[in-house]
């Protein structure tokens, strides 16, 4: 299974959530998974309720079975005065040029520096190696940018190694590419029952494929139970008022004469709802990628959420699929 | 200027839009705030809200989902303001997609001469630059807002925001590319010694012949010499880039301007619109109010999810009694065993049309389905009455697996197929069945409230309105119209009672 999973997906979906309950997932019997974030919002500190992470890889959950999760939030800037301190052995003179403005430059300002630089530490923690020879981390997982600017983030490095056609970054985003174009990497997209991402979904996994991106899973997230079968209900309830307020006296409910409107237009709404979401899942079924769906957790995630989530996931055997 | 644009000092922190929409003196609508919260929605609805009140409207959406640029007639959005079709009354409604590549080149070619224009877009730094550096798009979307401004053609300009890492980049992007474009380091990329000469700060030589050095290294010295070309080529623009910036960012300030914070009632999307809040005051930019996305509500309100989840429980807890009893139905029938498991079946197939004239006992409760005879379902009759009452047998119960067969099966011996429809689902079933939606429903109601509290407390004088949730994606200008409506209406202090 692939070792490097992206998670991307539409701004609201809930990225964040699923890239740490896959991480949760993929770390039982005793495996060892980081999960890293580009973005600088400190997510995953949120959502683990811990205090901001710095750029350090430090374990913030353990798994059933003995594993554990790392987490490293990658901070562009300092992961450049990282490589310039490993190439170049440049101390102060980091400093020094951080004073003129030239690290800003290349984190901020120069096109795809600050993306490879993301990328490539990420695909460092991917090939690290102990000692022994073996992987550091079973699987590294990335809350990745949204849907919109999956593809161009990954595919930087190529771009960025026509731009810089010698030197380190010119190798460092070849090795990159490599990376991320083998069946090692699974760029996943979360999405919601929604036409919106749905649509957005469709069209990222349509990129990643034009850019030769190898794409892992949808993950259908926060999805709502159903209650009813939504059909009957919906045809149903519309003729049987009375019925319904005479059931809601003998379920002990009082006033029920003025429930029964309300209540039967709710159910008209959520049959709308699912029958809109059925017509969803039929998109999504139509692109033909593995699917995990997971519930909407109601009363925000925490880390017992996390884990309900990450047994879900186990459950449908998500990030499994695709083979190194 | 905030409260003003708002409605009043916000006590009741009501966010009154028509009246936003309404003001002459009010220019600019910025609509920003977190991925996914449907920014570009509200900047849509606003827009053709406010053109059907009268104004001369132009909508920049920097990336719509096809089906909302479709929504308003135009399947492809461009970098030209295109007017949109079907808006009622005197005003006028255009939208436009930034392009920001374009946008780019045209900044580029309506300031320098074409001979260094062209030198400019051929420049492989530009190419990559103008296409996706990180914050050319709110650089962009912000030169794109200055110059619609600037031709006066509309008396309201409605602007979405890119859907960047962070709500605030759009405010950032601008100052940093200026100060980019300021530094001392596209200057030393320019003109390495004129800097560390000026400077008379040996350290900056030192830096500089370093940096250069490792630079060239680290990128390759062709990626620095097009990068040096560029800078070069650009260096008459900057100025004019610096003082657009700040043209538009003043803009922004000015009294003109109304910036609208859109959220869902989510924690990070209104931790998002917190910090907007704070980074707008911050800026001295007028905030106009919250707008809350996806509200819930219920009519049904005084029924909490706790009473709603007990009554569901009562009637299941009939039912499975009623389960009992029409085993006993089966049994009866000759048929033991077999319906077991559906035992709930006779119940269906039986609730005919034939309701009202039913036993005597039904009439005080309602449905001719064993549960829906009585509370107390020790008594064994009734539900045998019901069943013998309605116009399927006994063996037609029995044999059919499910509702659907039973359908097939018992056709021609109820009035009609849509009545047989219709009566599908056991009253107890189906009424317990919305009292869960209902719980379902209060439930997130109770939390979308507490979400909002705690933004409220922090920012009292924010007024907000709330958006009642549509069941389905907006599709077409009325569906637009419907969000322009529950913009209009939300601005009481509770959510409405609609969902």
């Amino acid at each position: 299974m692939s070792r490097f999973q992206v998670v991307s997906g539409k701004g609201g979906t809930g990225k964040t959530t699923v890239a740490a309950a896959l991480a949760l997932a993929l770390a039982t019997e005793g495996r060892r998974t980081l999960l890293v974030e580009v973005e600088g919002r400190q997510g995953i500190a949120q959502l683990f309720g811990s205090d901001a992470l710095p750029y350090e890889e430090r374990k913030i959950a353990v798994a059933p079975g003995g594993g554990e999760v790392y987490a490293l939030a990658i901070d562009a800037e300092l992961a450049l005065l990282d490589y310039l301190q490993m190439f170049y052995k440049l101390g102060s003179a980091g400093r020094a040029l951080k004073k003129l403005g030239a690290i800003d430059f290349a984190t901020t300002i120069a096109p795809g520096v600050r993306d490879v630089l993301l990328t490539g530490k990420a695909c460092e923690a991917v090939r690290r190696k102990d000692r022994q020879g073996r992987f550091v981390y079973d699987h590294v997982i990335m809350d990745a940018p949204p849907t919109g600017r999956i593809t161009r983030f990954l595919n930087v490095n190529d771009e960025v190694a026509g731009l810089a056609r010698i030197g380190p970054i010119h190798n460092q985003a070849q090795a990159v590419m490599r990376v991320l174009k083998s069946p090692q990497t699974a760029v996943h997209l979360v999405t919601l029952l929604e036409e919106m991402p749905v649509q957005e979904t469709a069209d990222g996994i349509a990129e990643l494929r034009a850019a030769e991106l190898p794409v892992g899973s949808v993950f259908v997230n926060m999805v709502r139970p159903h209650l009813l079968d939504e059909d009957a209900l919906r045809t149903a309830a519309g003729g049987r008022r009375k019925e319904i307020a005479k059931a809601l006296t003998r379920a002990g409910v009082t006033g029920s004469a003025a429930l029964v409107r309300p209540l039967v237009e709710q159910a008209a709404e959520h049959a709308e709802r699912v029958g809109l979401e059925r017509e969803q899942r039929a998109v999504l079924a139509g692109l033909g990628l593995p699917t995990a769906e997971l519930p909407l957790i109601g009363d925000g995630v925490d880390l017992a959420a996390l884990h309900d989530l990450a047994t879900e996931l186990r459950k449908q055997g998500a990030g499994e699929e695709g083979d190194a | 200027m905030r409260a003003d644009t708002a409605g009043g000092e916000a006590s009741a922190a009501g966010l009154d839009t028509d009246a936003l929409l309404d003001d002459p003196g009010i220019r600019i609508v910025v609509c920003c705030g977190s991925g996914g919260v449907g920014k570009t929605t509200t900047a849509a609805a606003l827009g053709v809200r406010a053109a059907e009140r009268g104004r001369k409207v132009v909508v920049l959406t920097i990336d719509p989902a096809r089906r909302l640029a479709q929504s308003m007639g135009i399947d492809r959005l461009d970098n030209v303001p295109r007017r949109v079709d079907g808006i009622d009354g005197q005003g006028e409604l255009h939208a436009m997609m930034l392009d920001m590549k374009r946008t780019f080149d045209e900044t580029v070619e309506a300031h320098a001469d074409a001979e260094r224009a062209r030198a400019i877009l051929e420049n492989p730094f530009y190419q990559s630059l103008s296409a996706g550096f990180a914050g050319t798009q709110e650089y962009m979307a912000m030169e794109k807002l200055g110059q619609l401004r600037a031709r006066d053609e509309w008396d309201l300009i409605i602007v979405d925001t890119p859907p960047s890492r962070s709500a605030l980049d759009f405010l950032d992007a601008p100052k940093r590319l200026g100060s980019f474009l300021d530094g001392k380091f596209i200057r030393l990329l320019m003109a390495p010694a004129k800097v560390g000469g000026r400077a008379g700060m040996k350290f900056l030589n030192v830096g500089m012949s370093m940096m250069s050095g490792t630079l060239g290294k680290l990128l390759g010295g062709q990626f620095l010499k097009d990068v040096q070309t560029f800078v070069a080529a650009m260096d008459t623009m900057f100025g004019g880039f610096r003082s657009r910036a700040d043209a538009t960012y003043k803009l922004l300030q000015a009294p003109g301007t109304a910036f609208l914070v859109v959220a869902t009632p989510e924690q990070d999307a209104l931790r998002e619109a917190a910090y907007f809040v704070e980074r707008l005051a911050a800026e001295k930019m007028p905030l106009a109010g919250l707008v809350l996305n996806r509200v819930h509500g219920s009519e049904a309100s005084r029924l909490s999810a706790e009473q709603a989840l007990a009554a569901a429980e009562n009637l299941d807890e009939a039912r499975t009694e009623n389960l009992d009893d029409a085993r006993i139905v089966d049994q009866r029938a000759g048929k033991a065993g077999l319906g077991d498991q559906e035992a709930p079946d006779p119940a269906v197939t039986a609730s005919g049309p034939t309701e009202p004239p039913l036993s005597p006992e039904a009439g005080q409760a309602s449905g001719p389905e064993p549960a829906a005879e009585h509370e107390d379902t020790t008594e064994n009759e009734p539900p045998h009455e019901s069943i013998a009452t309605s116009a399927t047998t006994p063996d037609d119960v029995t044999t059919d697996a499910d509702p659907g067969d039973s359908a097939g099966t018992t056709d021609d011996e109820i009035p009609s197929d849509e009545a047989l429809d219709e009566e599908a689902l056991g009253v107890e079933e189906l009424t317990a069945g919305l009292l869960r939606l209902h719980a379902e429903r209060m439930q997130v109601v109770a939390r979308e409230h507490r979400t909002r509290d705690r933004f409220t407390a922090l920012h009292p004088e924010v007024p907000v309105t709330a958006v009642a949730a549509l069941p389905g994606d907006v599709h077409d200008l009325n569906g637009l119209r419907a969000i322009g409506d529950r913009l209009a209406d939300g601005s009481a202090p509770a959510p409405a009672g609609v969902a």
